[in-house]
């Protein structure tokens, strides 16, 4: 296989993980306000997924860095081109990842309540923009013929983009939702559970209907049956979350939103970011790549470390893997 | 815009708001780099030794650790979202080889730093003792990685090596990734950033420690407010030293590599041999013109060149061999920023040195300091080496321009071409919004948690056995 095409399939897995991993923290951070109803309950929330954010949002870091490195031109046409977005994004992910440090460290009712807010406003942006953005990435934008850009903010709000919005929404909410009931105990795990089967039957239709749209602007044999595997997938979650199964409800929706993320990429490839205004401004995974030579050392730098950091991440999953409710909540 | 007199640009913007951004972010890294080994030291000391003073340090440094990690980590995404956005050309020119460095951090240092941070912060009840103290230790080792690969990175900017520029194509391209790695300007770079680093970390371990020194005499933890002031102290002292030796080595190799940067440094006009190092000057804020200097003679010629009587070219006769080399052009940095920046680091980071050998002299042979004036000198030392951070980086940085890439690319030719005025300044604006507020809010939460002193680890009353471990308390929640 060429470098090229293992550094697309590196950055699909690692735009896959983040979602798969900050999914559920998205969905956690939003779902605050419906399923905690007190200051204790929301702490119960919070710490489900307090020893884990930060090791999730390397993902992010991680495959903007791989996108840089592999594919400059992608890191540098996609970045200034989605400028207000990912500004957005950016801001966002700034005061939710404060906010989790430091809503617990003043005892006043207004200080947790501004904090809160700052965790389901950041939460709520990047969970709708980032389906905008890979349904525009997908769909293409209007390039010019050296790569740049042409187009404005409007541009990127189209009716397809925005039901991608609503699908990682949506998605977003339901495996947050299944990952409570899977990580909690007593009432809170009752209530994500109803919650899930909820939000989740909603979220199938979006989702289905998304990624139908999607096989229609784009399509191979693989992204067909990826998007049929995302279906049913989520199917199969839910329907185990409508019996309590969380473990299951929980591998469904995780692999639900992997084959989705999947299938944008089985259908965007070999093109990283298509032009809609001149086709020779479309890149590609081979005219957006850096050199083979770095390439060749990127991947060996990859081989070497990304089983390493998926042992070491999977090890405090499972040092973390206790249900917690509120009876373990300190007092202080 | 015009009204005012001058015409401000999209590239004017994205300047500014990389220097604010950047500088804001490196508040936080030195206290993450330095803090970050030196709780791990605190908690190896429990564990070697079990008292509990070490325990009570670890978990009190711990928690100034954390809120200023939070800063840190949010703060650095911006960083490597910011080349592509406001910065396309350049990452396009660059990003064959600046872009391995930064997915390297990413993978072999974020990773590690942010997993076992988690670990260590919930990790209390959960992991073994050994274990849970190599958390703390996995992710210091982390943190100080990630330096080194940014450092290589921003060294590549500073001195590029390792690559050549594909004539078809206009982009530089790595030819040689161990020659970037060992960039003589990234090998000196690291020591001299880490010691920085510990410089600020030891600070702030005096300055909270010496505060319950003096103010809660004959409370029952002096024992452990003293044993952290003299600890950081030391820290500060070595660091300073460190900090010197390296700086005297960055100084030479940056005068072979970039001689304008240190005639900026400066303000040397004329190529002379000997030259004399200012302390300080009065006259012309660029130095051009003076009324009054404090001048030490052959100086400069031994920073530059480690030779008294060294040869160290001027502002001047640089200006002309790039003009005549690069084409026409001002290949000059603004002097009045590098001059002064130079002195406010060094004069900075040695004013804490000063300041902990005075802590140490206040220490000595079981003595107490009460003197509001040391109370007071201890308060403002953090401030004194995270501003001279701050002004080595503001040198480093400007001293380049008005290169972005040294002597291949201009900074004018980085910026992003598709990105409007109105566009990078919303983001400017909103980044400035959100850094200042936040801000304050870790300011006052550093202070509120160093006034609340060392915490009580004494243990809970016996846990009755038959509680079921899912009925305990969490060891730590947020």
């Amino acid at each position: 296989m060429e470098l090229t095409t293992v550094w697309f399939l590196l950055v699909a897995v690692l735009f896959t993980g983040y979602f798969v991993l900050e999914g559920f923290d998205f969905g956690v951070g939003m779902l605050l306000p419906v399923l905690g109803r007190d200051d204790r309950e929301r702490r119960v929330l919070i710490n489900t997924i307090g020893p884990v954010w930060d090791g999730n949002e390397v993902w992010l870091i991680t495959a903007g860095g791989a996108m840089f490195a592999a594919f400059p031109e992608w890191y540098a046409t996609l970045f200034s081109g989605f400028y207000l977005p990912l500004l957005l994004i950016l801001l966002a992910l700034i005061a939710r990842g404060v906010a989790f440090e430091y809503r617990h460290k003043r005892p006043e009712a207004s200080w947790k309540r501004r904090w809160d807010t700052a965790i389901v406003v950041g939460s709520l942006l990047p969970a709708i923009l980032w389906g905008v953005a890979f349904a525009n990435i997908l769909r293409g934008v209007p390039l010019t013929a050296d790569h740049e850009y042409a187009g404005g903010l409007l541009d990127l709000l189209h009716p397809y983009a925005l039901l991608g919005g609503v699908t990682t929404l949506g998605l977003f909410l339901t495996h947050g939702a299944v990952f409570l009931a899977l990580k909690t105990t007593g009432d809170i795990r009752e209530r994500a559970g109803a919650l899930a089967v909820k939000v989740g039957a909603g979220t199938v239709v979006v989702a289905v209907a998304f990624l139908a749209w999607t096989l229609t602007i784009r399509s191979s044999a693989a992204a067909v049956v990826l998007a049929v595997g995302a279906a049913l997938a989520l199917l199969g979650g839910l329907a185990a979350a409508r019996v309590r199964r969380e473990g299951w409800a929980f591998t469904g929706t995780a692999v639900a939103i992997a084959l989705a993320v999947a299938t944008l990429f089985a259908a965007l490839f070999p093109n990283v970011l298509p032009s809609t205004l001149d086709a020779a401004g479309t890149l590609t995974a081979t005219n957006a790549a850096s050199t083979p030579y770095t390439l060749k050392i990127m991947t060996w730098v990859a081989v070497v470390f990304t089983p390493i950091v998926l042992a070491y991440q999977g090890w405090t999953y499972w040092v973390f893997r206790r249900r917690i409710g509120v009876q373990n909540i300190p007092q202080h | 815009m015009h009204s005012w007199g001058f015409q401000v640009d999209a590239l004017d913007v994205a300047r500014w708001q990389f220097g604010v951004t950047t500088v804001y972010h490196f508040l936080f890294v030195p206290l993450t780099i330095g803090l970050s080994v030196l709780v791990a030291i605190l908690q190896t000391l429990w564990h070697r030794t079990g008292k509990e003073r070490y325990l009570k340090l670890t978990k009190f440094y711990g928690k100034l650790f954390l809120i200023n990690f939070a800063m840190g980590v949010v703060t650095g995404i911006v960083q490597e979202f910011q080349f592509g956005m406001n910065w396309s050309d350049y990452s396009r020119f660059v990003g064959d080889i600046f872009g391995a460095p930064l997915a390297i951090e990413a993978l072999v240092a974020f990773f590690l730093e942010s997993t076992f941070i988690g670990l260590w912060i919930f990790g209390w009840d959960r992991l073994p003792k050994r274990l849970h103290l190599a958390a703390i230790w996995a992710a210091a080792i982390g943190t100080n990685l990630s330096a080194y690969f940014i450092l290589a990175a921003n060294s590549f900017m500073q001195n590029p090596v390792g690559y050549r520029v594909n004539p078809d194509t206009g982009r530089a391209e790595l030819t040689d990734f161990v020659a970037v790695l060992t960039n003589k300007v990234a090998l000196i770079t690291f020591p001299h950033t880490l010691a920085g680093a510990f410089l600020v970390a030891g600070s702030l371990i005096v300055a909270v420690g010496l505060w319950h020194v003096i103010r809660n005499r004959g409370s029952a933890d002096t024992d452990a407010y003293r044993f952290a002031t003299k600890f950081g102290s030391w820290v500060v002292l070595v660091s300073a030293a460190l900090v010197l030796f390296t700086g005297d080595i960055q100084g030479k190799i940056m005068t072979q590599v970039q001689p304008m940067k240190m005639a900026a440094a400066e303000g040397l006009y004329t190529t002379e041999s000997p030259a004399s190092f200012s302390v300080l000057t009065v006259g012309s804020l660029d130095g051009s013109r003076e009324i009054f200097a404090l001048k030490i003679p052959h100086l400069l010629s031994y920073l530059g060149t480690g030779d008294p009587n060294g040869t160290v070219h001027g502002i001047n006769d640089l200006q002309a061999q790039y003009a005549s080399q690069y084409g026409a052009g001002s290949y000059t940095p603004i002097i009045p920023v590098t001059y002064w920046s130079f002195r406010f680091m060094i004069g900075l980071g040695m004013a804490a040195a000063a300041i902990a050998l005075l802590v140490l002299w206040t220490h000595r042979k079981g003595r107490t300091p009460t003197s509001r004036w040391l109370l007071r000198a201890g308060l403002v030392m953090p401030a004194l080496p995270l501003l001279a951070n701050s002004f080595g980086w503001i040198f480093t940085e400007m001293g380049r321009q008005p290169w972005i890439v040294f002597g291949e690319m201009l900074t004018r030719n980085g910026v992003s071409r598709s990105v409007s005025l109105t566009e990078v300044l919303t983001s400017f604006t909103a980044f400035t919004l959100i850094y200042a507020t936040l801000a304050v809010i870790e300011f006052k939460l550093l202070v509120r948690y160093a006034k609340a002193g060392v915490p009580d680890v004494s243990p809970q009353p016996a846990a009755d056995d038959d509680t079921d471990d899912a009925e305990r308390p969490l060891a730590f929640a947020y």
